[in-house]
């Protein structure tokens, strides 16, 4: 469980973009979460509203995209989906491929902002 | 009344502060010609046991030291101390897995001299771990013939992080009804092409294979150094 810590560095992240901004009001986090992140969505979820406790963000949202993996297949030459996550190969041709292109991220893309 | 609100665009990476210490350690490894080796596994998979075993066996070669994340004890590094390798405990207290910055500052102010091989072992945690670059070269994911073959595709994200494979306890394959053909392919589905050592750190078999493993990757350096 590692999510509470990830969770605390959202609100930080988030709460020094709201002081950059003149201390806007943050009314929602969106974040993209791929696949093989290693974090889990529901988890992080949960830990996000105690991590916003007592903090500006207290009452935020936090939106998360998830992203797919994606790898590179050596036989289309192009970035393709991954047939699943416990089955590495390429979703169209199903050559195998170690090289993710897409999935890893832990991101803060935007924040929706009120007056 | 709420007026409408407004997406403004960030796009900042949760775990930059660490992948920028971890890219910081990788150079440093580098610079001074550094193996960094790490494990990570479940509880109980044989990391220590396989460390003070490779340890023993590497230090009449090389200069090797190990660093060993615990949540509460330091049960192990006393087992590593016994291989008579210099060994430092980082005790991560709650926190389920190493960060960098742990490891730089664990090694601010060790002065173990010039090194061969940093071993770094993590805390036994199948998840959490595979988030956090700590600036390695190299990272084995350990599994013992014990916990079941289909585990590399309950653990995708970690098995799928790592740079080898190692298959440990096989001297207790037959009494587990060890499958080793299902379980090569369950590595090789969520991680293509990856390099699968099977040992026994117990009895000593296929010890030499891993060490000749980690010793051919430290080669290359020492050769291009000399060719300066």
């Amino acid at each position: 469980m590692h999510e509470l810590s990830i969770a605390m560095s959202i609100v930080e992240m988030a709460q020094e973009e709201a002081e950059l901004r003149g201390n806007v009001h943050i009314q929602a986090v969106h974040l993209r979460l791929g696949l093989l992140s290693g974090v889990v969505k529901d988890a992080l979820l949960s830990s996000y509203e105690m991590a916003c406790e007592t903090t500006v963000l207290e009452g935020s949202r936090l939106i998360i995209d998830e992203i797919p993996v994606e790898i590179y297949c050596s036989k289309c030459r192009t970035q393709r989906p991954v047939h699943s996550i416990q089955y590495f190969c390429c979703a169209e041709c199903g050559t195998p491929s170690a090289k993710v292109t897409r999935g890893k991220e832990l991101e803060v893309f935007a924040l929706e902002i009120g007056e | 009344m709420n007026p409408e609100p407004r997406m403004v665009e960030v796009r900042k990476n949760i775990l930059k502060q660490n992948d920028v210490i971890a890219r910081a350690l990788r150079e440093r490894f580098r610079n001074d010609e550094i193996l960094a080796v790490s494990l990570v596994s479940s509880p109980g998979s044989g990391k220590t046991t396989l460390l003070e075993r490779t340890l023993t066996l590497l230090r009449p070669r090389y200069r090797v030291a190990a660093l060993v994340g615990d949540l509460a004890t330091e049960h192990d590094s006393q087992r590593l101390a016994r291989s008579g390798a210099p060994v430092k405990q980082i005790t991560t207290g709650t926190l389920c897995h190493l960060e960098a910055n742990m490891i730089q500052k664990a090694l601010d102010g060790w002065d173990v001299g010039k090194l061969d091989f940093l071993f770094v072992e993590n805390v036994g945690n199948l998840v959490c771990p595979s988030s956090y670059d700590l600036g390695e070269d190299l990272r084995l994911v350990l599994l013992s013939v014990t916990e079941g073959e289909d585990k590399p595709l309950k653990y995708p994200t970690i098995f799928n992080s790592a740079d080898v494979a190692v298959v440990t306890k096989t001297d207790l394959a037959a009494a587990v009804d060890f499958d080793e053909q299902t379980l090569d392919r369950n590595i090789q589905a969520v991680r293509p092409g990856i390099q699968i050592l099977k040992l026994s750190a117990k009895t000593g078999k296929g010890m030499r294979e891993f060490l000749d493993y980690l010793q051919k990757l430290r080669q290359p350096r020492s050769q291009a150094a000399s060719a300066v």
